[in-house]
């Protein structure tokens, strides 16, 4: 029987041991991996023999892979102001639901978080072809005489990203709005502040951690989703994900493509860093007013 | 501000941003809709309105043996993997929740940099990793890189049920002279298996669905799922395709019906 000296420490934490078989895993299984790609990316040549910087310089010198990395990174932020407007509202009205309809709006937000990336992509195609459904409606209404272009482009291919994407905004959303004191928004209202004026100065800035988060996760998953870049952006439109995949299957330049991961990888930590400070400004600046 | 330009004002608010909404919700739902109708066309193309129904395409999907195979690996990866993530990561999760020293901190980071890190950087590190010590992809590779990546689901639901563990019952229990492992299986467990259950759910479904490792790992003989949609996709417009992705929705849904009645998933997921 434990006396009752005991720390109550002692019973209430576990032994650090018991991550050591993960600890482990992880050490092997992604550290070790990572630690390599880092390694064949500071060689010259293929087979791994000359060391240098010879793989970053060709990628940062080259205007075709800066124009790459670039279109990506746009890619990235169109999706994600995207996701943010027609993501908000959502939020806003989760908020002010009934607890069914609650229920019902996160069954649909959730959805697509689920289901297969490549059936939310092939849904995309079906939308967005000759036959498809946008086109139909276009010709029965008499609008347009031959199909129009939809799949392939970038329109095309920011649509299909911000829904496969929009419960990882709407996700952190809600929560954010959730935590807003209602008393302040009546605060404001009964001082005068109409609701256009409400939402933009206490609303907005309050749940500026919400958007960070909702940003940040929508805009590392718009720039890294392979399968639906390729499907719906088409041969024409080249973004970091497929053009790591060619160097790597196709070419087999495992020095290059690992030069092209670590870039890609700096690339997705920089904007997340740069969101959250973003994000601490805004916060500050709604803390300021 | 007069009363009325008050009220219109409120008005024209509240109209805008519901209609937004309305209209991103319908944009989220009217892609799965889109394939479940066009899946029962009797045509050949994709065609939307179809030209006719028919179920003609769910039986080329009973004939095509490669999607089943590659179906087939997909799930044995995807329930070995859960397995060895639920295993692993609930040890882990005990084992960090409640220690409040720097060693958890780092290894609660550790287990969570694969979500934050570009899969696709992780799957080409796995394939050159295993290509160095003389492992050839197999079902084996795929489990462990799965693994890999599904594992921080199961760490941070466990971790998020552990936190509103009570530690006064586990006092309790251990006056009443009950053993840590006693404890452990009567109490701790009861409680964070919620959490256990849909972290795992979202690892079991993350696995299924995984892209970014698959593309690396696997082979002609360990063909996965999303990467023979992929392929198929690549080549021609098939509505098999389509009648495969309306199994795969309603399997989606249903188990996202069972997951919120025994779990309660979408609380979990807006914290």
């Amino acid at each position: 029987m434990k006396s009752a000296t005991t720390a109550p420490g002692d019973v209430t934490s576990f032994s650090l041991g018991l991550a050591l078989p993960l600890g482990l895993a992880f050490a092997i299984f992604f550290v070790l991996p990572l630690a390599q790609l880092v390694y064949l990316s500071l060689h010259n040549d293929t087979a791994a023999t000359v060391w240098g910087l010879g793989q970053y310089v060709k990628f940062l010198t080259d205007p075709f892979s800066l124009a790459v990395l670039g279109s990506t990174l746009l890619l990235g932020a169109e999706v994600t102001l995207t996701c943010l407007v027609l993501g908000y509202p959502i939020a806003w009205l989760y908020q002010r639901s009934g607890s069914r309809v609650q229920t019902l709006i996160i069954m649909i937000v959730l959805l697509p978080l689920l289901t297969s990336v490549v059936v939310r992509t092939f849904a995309w195609i079906v939308i967005l072809g000759r036959q498809g459904i946008i086109n139909s409606v276009l010709q029965s209404l008499g609008l347009i005489g031959t199909p129009l272009r939809m799949i392939y482009t970038q329109g095309g291919l920011i649509a299909a990203l911000a829904q496969v994407q929009m419960p990882l905004m709407v996700l952190p959303l809600i929560t954010a709005i959730g935590r807003i004191d209602p008393n302040l928004s009546d605060a404001s209202a009964s001082l005068g502040a109409g609701s256009w004026r409400t939402f933009v100065k206490v609303m907005l800035p309050l749940s500026m951690p919400g958007i960070i988060a909702g940003c940040t996760l929508t805009y590392a998953a718009a720039i890294t989703a392979f399968i639906t870049q390729s499907l719906v952006g088409g041969g024409q439109m080249l973004f970091m994900p497929m053009y790591l995949y060619q160097q790597a299957s196709t070419l087999q330049n495992w020095p290059f493509a690992a030069a092209i991961s670590i870039i890609f990888l700096f690339a997705v930590l920089a904007i997340v860093a740069l969101f959250s400070t973003l994000g601490r400004r805004a916060r500050g600046y709604g803390d300021a007013r | 501000m007069s009363r009325r330009q008050r009220n219109w004002e409120a008005l024209s608010f509240q109209i805008v941003m519901t209609v937004i909404a309305m209209l991103a919700l319908i944009l989220i739902v009217s892609p799965s809709l889109v394939v479940l109708i066009v899946s029962f066309t009797s045509g050949f193309s994709l065609k939307f309105p179809p030209p006719g129904y028919s179920t003609r395409w769910y039986v080329e999907l009973w004939n095509a043996w490669q999607l089943q195979f590659a179906a087939r690996n997909s799930l044995v990866v995807a329930l070995w993997s859960t397995g060895l993530s639920i295993v692993l990561g609930v040890a882990a999760a005990l084992a960090i929740s409640r220690s409040k020293t720097l060693t958890a901190k780092l290894l609660d980071s550790l287990f969570m940099s694969p979500l934050v890190l570009p899969a696709l950087a992780f799957g080409l590190a796995a394939l050159m990793f295993f290509s160095l010590i003389g492992l050839p992809v197999s079902l084996l590779t795929l489990v462990i890189g799965h693994t890999i990546v599904c594992v921080p689901y199961v760490v941070r639901n466990t971790v998020a049920a552990l936190a509103q563990l009570e530690p006064t019952l586990l006092e309790s229990s251990a006056i009443l002279g009950a053993s840590r492992l006693y404890t452990f299986r009567r109490i701790v467990l009861p409680l964070i298996r919620p959490g256990i259950i849909s972290g795992a759910f979202i690892a079991f479904m993350s696995s299924f669905d995984n892209v970014p490792v698959s593309l690396f790992l696997r082979d002609a003989a360990t063909d996965m799922l999303p990467i023979r949609m992929w392929q198929d996709l690549e080549g021609k417009l098939d509505v098999t395709i389509a009648a495969l992705s309306s199994v795969l929705i309603i399997a989606t849904v249903a188990l996202m019906a069972i997951m919120e009645r025994t779990t309660g998933l979408s609380k979990r997921l807006t914290g």
